[in-house]
């Protein structure tokens, strides 16, 4: 950047904008999700019944499990028990 | 002035399982890694979001790759950059359409850089001056609406602005003293 003028600066504040809230708070849960996560995966590979609850109504069994189910999770635990 | 940490630093505390260093890693990249998507690759809202959550989703797993703390804004920016056009291909696929030159976006993502240098400066000052740039030049807020959030007079609210803004440029330039030489 050559100058700081008072024009530059408000413009280059202006450039970044902020994305929506809930965007960046599903981000910031990305380790709690995580952690989840493999909590889930291993009860399913342990318990046949709880593998059958998460492919009947995944998003169900994951609440049911004391976790929230949210979409990022609910992807994730697809993912990996390859549940389509 | 505020201390704040360093990317490095703050990039070692992730690695060591600090959910409060993440919190703070992905409140610190968070605009730039939007403004990419949205400003950079105008991907539309349902797209930027889907990418958005990627880019961090692969941050985390993949922090413990990341050979230089120091370098977590370029290699954000990369993998931001590539799930971009990643989804515009896709999306090119399903419907043909324009997509934004690559060196376009290179440009763009120069500025946002230059715009993140701004942020982080601005992130030092006192909460006062933090709260009132971000709110009137970030949040696009009138003078009404942060007179009533910050209880100040709207008519001090412009003469506070421009206050602040010379301390932004103070601390930019004493970031980056050839700029201050330059006569800027």
């Amino acid at each position: 950047m050559a100058d700081y003028d008072e024009e530059t600066l408000a413009d280059l504040l202006r450039t970044l904008p902020t994305p929506p809230e809930a965007w960046v708070k599903a981000a910031q849960e990305i380790p709690l999700a995580r952690r989840g996560l493999d909590d889930i995966v291993e009860r399913a590979r342990a318990d046949q019944a709880f593998r059958a609850a998460l492919i009947a109504d995944l998003e169900q069994a994951i609440a049911s499990a004391g976790y929230e189910p949210d979409p990022v999770l609910a992807d994730a635990v697809r993912q990996r028990l390859s549940i389509d | 002035m505020q201390v704040v940490e360093t990317d490095a630093q703050l990039v070692a505390r992730c690695r060591a399982g600090d959910d409060d260093a993440w919190r703070e890693l992905v409140e610190r990249f968070s605009r730039y890694v939007y403004a990419i998507a949205v400003q950079a690759f105008r991907l539309s809202d349902a797209d930027a979001e889907d990418v958005f959550q990627e880019v961090f989703a692969r941050a985390y797993e993949n922090l413990h790759k990341l050979r230089d703390d120091n370098a977590i804004r370029p290699w954000l920016a990369q993998l931001t950059r590539r799930l971009c056009l990643d989804t515009l291909r896709s999306g090119l696929r399903e419907q043909p359409g324009e997509t934004p030159e690559p060196s376009v976006a290179d440009d763009t993502i120069a500025r946002l850089d230059e715009a993140l240098a701004v942020h982080e400066a601005l992130s030092t000052l006192p909460d006062n001056c933090r709260e009132i740039l971000d709110r009137f030049f970030a949040r696009d807020e009138s003078y009404r609406h942060i007179g009533e959030a910050l209880d100040l007079p709207p008519g001090t609210i412009a003469s506070r602005i421009s206050r602040c803004l010379v301390k932004l440029r103070t601390e930019l330039e004493g970031r980056n003293p050839a700029s201050a030489q330059s006569g800027g």
